[in-house]
């Protein structure tokens, strides 16, 4: 905070070119000892085992594939006679498991659990979307008896802690047969995304002149005309914007996915922490696959630069 | 738009008339998210009120359920485990949001310096918060290793002390602190850019009058940015503070609670007793406490809020 003092020497209003110079540097310094620990993970991906876990830290490494192989096979260790007598390894995989003494015998559990991630972060954000845009219409442009306390009322769905919920969502699903499906997940986290897409889409929705509508009205549509054909087309930077705010929730979330999923829903938040090897966790495997499940969310978050600010404070503060 | 909307032709009148009310469209429209909601969040929020009288334990399904009045609420309230669990969440709040306000504005401030390409290491300073938290702490757990951890190794270069003389997520001291430092790493890009929000809608004309009316830069920082950002840091605190008061997914990761005790944020007390002892009864009634109090914390903040931003 001492630095906030020594800059304001200058004016306020126009800062000098030293200003700039020392503020670019500590921001670029931020940024830089921020993104290490990301860095750092993206490499151990590409280290053997021994690599990840040696002393000093290694920075300059022989880059090898085995922690992505690891990823996606599952090994069993085999005699050294035994596999000198198989067939050439067909596949780079297969090799680096030949070099430890193994053998690959199958894949792994992380694409059935990255495809249960996309599944039900699409599923689920398809039906927040198209719920909330509704709803958000309504809360926009209807009179709502207790249209505030409603709102409010949304809203608050969001401040439960994620375990309290799960305690009857546990109970209900096992009655109801959702346990560890994917349906019960896409429900369970529409109905939370839902609360931030009504608020963000009513932010939006609002921004787009009534007077649009009211026109194609005059010309003969009808309510409903004029929703789909007028007020969907204008929102749509809206309607992206929100969907991949639910989208990267979905993707991320861990709390329900743990307590409510254990194999066939089970998405890649809780299963990447169990990814392990022979004595105790399989660094640069898990490594590797937190890398992958990272990189869409890089993509997303440049998409969505403009607009992260709105989705972040549930649109209580646009630009 | 307003062209193709023109040059479309006029749906006949008869289906104009046909069209629905606004005020049916109103409840078509909101009905969808209600019903979600009631099904998915109101029903069972009120099995948890329901549950939080009772003695019932869901791995044993077929037991008798007896209703014990307030037992739970009175046993959770005069558990010193729990007040501990609050206490722990307690220090963990304040230091992240303090952490966070203090970083978080001052990088803020310093982007708002507009040096060239602050756009571009604006977007990189805030990927951390975008990633998974469960995934965040799974990593830092690795970051945190004695020995072989980048932390240690890191700390040990600038500090001089031995990479193996400390463990960070081993030793009941630096454990709450080793939280309280991922949860800075990844939260402070959010802080900072509600609080940039906030110096970006400052009108220059009062920095300008200012200016003419020879107030000292201090003075400016005191008297127009401070006031004019505070809505803004207060909002941001709200959403750090409730999701805060929650946190689970991380901390779960890093530390599961421990050492002993010494992590263990309320949702994780939460976790242990609603699905490791599986006491369910008792753990609805401390989830309905947790919830009455964000709640009620949250409602009194907003109004503190709304009055600062009337001022």
């Amino acid at each position: 905070m001492k630095l906030v003092g020594i800059s304001t020497a200058h004016s306020v209003v126009e800062p000098t070119a030293r200003t700039r110079g020392i503020a670019g540097a500590l921001v670029v310094l931020y940024a830089v000892v921020t993104l290490v620990p990301l860095l750092w993970i993206i490499l151990t991906g590409f280290k053997t085992p021994q690599d990840a876990i040696s002393y000093p830290p290694k920075v300059v490494f022989t880059p090898s594939i085995e922690g992505y192989c690891n990823l996606f096979t599952t090994r069993s260790r085999q005699t050294p006679e035994y596999i000198a007598a198989l067939p050439p390894a067909d596949g780079a995989c297969e090799k680096v498991a030949r070099d430890a003494n193994m053998v690959v015998a199958g894949t792994s559990n992380y694409i059935p659990r990255f495809v249960n991630s996309l599944i039900i972060a699409f599923g689920s954000t398809i039906l927040s979307v198209g719920f909330g845009v509704m709803a958000a219409y309504a809360f926009s442009r209807f009179k709502v008896p207790a249209k505030d306390d409603l709102l409010f009322f949304i809203l608050s769905t969001r401040m439960m802690p994620p375990i309290a919920v799960a305690i009857p969502i546990y109970l209900m699903y096992r009655e109801l047969g959702l346990s560890d499906t994917r349906l019960g997940m896409i429900l369970l986290y529409s109905a939370v995304n839902v609360s931030l897409a009504v608020w963000l889409l009513k932010g939006f929705i609002d921004e787009i002149p009534r007077e649009y509508e009211e026109a194609a009205m005059v010309d003969g549509y009808t309510r409903l005309q004029a929703f789909r054909k007028v007020v969907l087309p204008q929102a749509t930077t809206g309607i992206v914007a929100t969907a991949i705010f639910c989208l990267i929730f979905a993707w991320n979330e861990y709390a329900f996915a743990v307590l409510l999923t254990s194999g066939t829903a089970q998405t890649a938040p809780p299963f990447i922490p169990i990814i392990i090897g022979e004595g105790g966790q399989d660094w640069p495997a898990v490594a590797a696959g937190t890398t992958l499940f990272l990189v869409p969310i890089l993509v997303f978050t440049v998409l969505l630069r403009k607009h992260l600010l709105r989705g972040i404070t549930f649109g209580a503060v646009r630009k | 738009m307003i062209e193709a909307v023109a040059t479309a032709t006029p749906p006949p009148l008869a289906k104009r008339m046909r069209g629905l009310s606004d005020r049916s469209i109103a409840w078509l429209f909101v009905g969808p998210t209600m019903l979600l909601l009631l099904a998915i969040n109101i029903f069972p929020l009120l099995w948890t009120v329901r549950l939080s009288f009772t003695n019932f334990r869901a791995n044993r399904p077929n037991a008798e359920v007896l209703g014990v009045g307030l037992d739970n609420y009175i046993s959770v309230l005069t558990d010193p485990d729990i007040w501990a669990a609050m206490q722990t969440t307690a220090h963990f709040l304040f230091w992240t949001i303090t952490l966070q306000v203090l970083l978080g504005f001052t990088l803020a401030w310093l982007i708002d310096r507009k040096f060239r390409g602050h756009g571009f290491w604006t977007t990189l300073i805030l990927i951390p918060m975008m990633l998974s938290p469960a995934v965040v702490g799974n990593f830092w757990a690795f970051l945190y290793q004695p020995q072989m951890g980048l932390f240690n190794y890191a700390v040990a270069a600038l500090s001089g002390v031995p990479p193996s003389s400390f463990e960070m997520l081993g030793s009941v001291k630096l454990a709450p602190w080793a939280i309280v430092i991922v949860d800075t790493w990844m939260w402070t890009p959010y802080v900072m850019l509600i609080c940039l929000a906030g110096l970006r809608s400052i009108p220059a004309t009062i920095y300008e009058a200012a200016e003419v009316d020879r107030a000292s830069p201090w003075r400016q920082f005191w008297h127009i940015t401070l006031p004019m950002v505070l809505p803004f840091v207060m909002l941001a605190v709200l959403f750090r503070g409730i999701e805060n008061f929650k946190m689970f997914d991380m901390v779960n990761l890093l530390t599961s609670g421990g050492p002993g005790s010494a992590t263990e944020l309320a949702s994780i007390t939460l976790k242990r007793e609603a699905f490791e002892k599986w006491r369910t009864g008792y753990a609805s009634a401390f989830a309905v406490i947790l919830f009455v109090a964000v709640f009620g914390l949250a409602n009194i903040y907003v109004k503190a809020l709304n009055a600062v931003k009337n001022r």
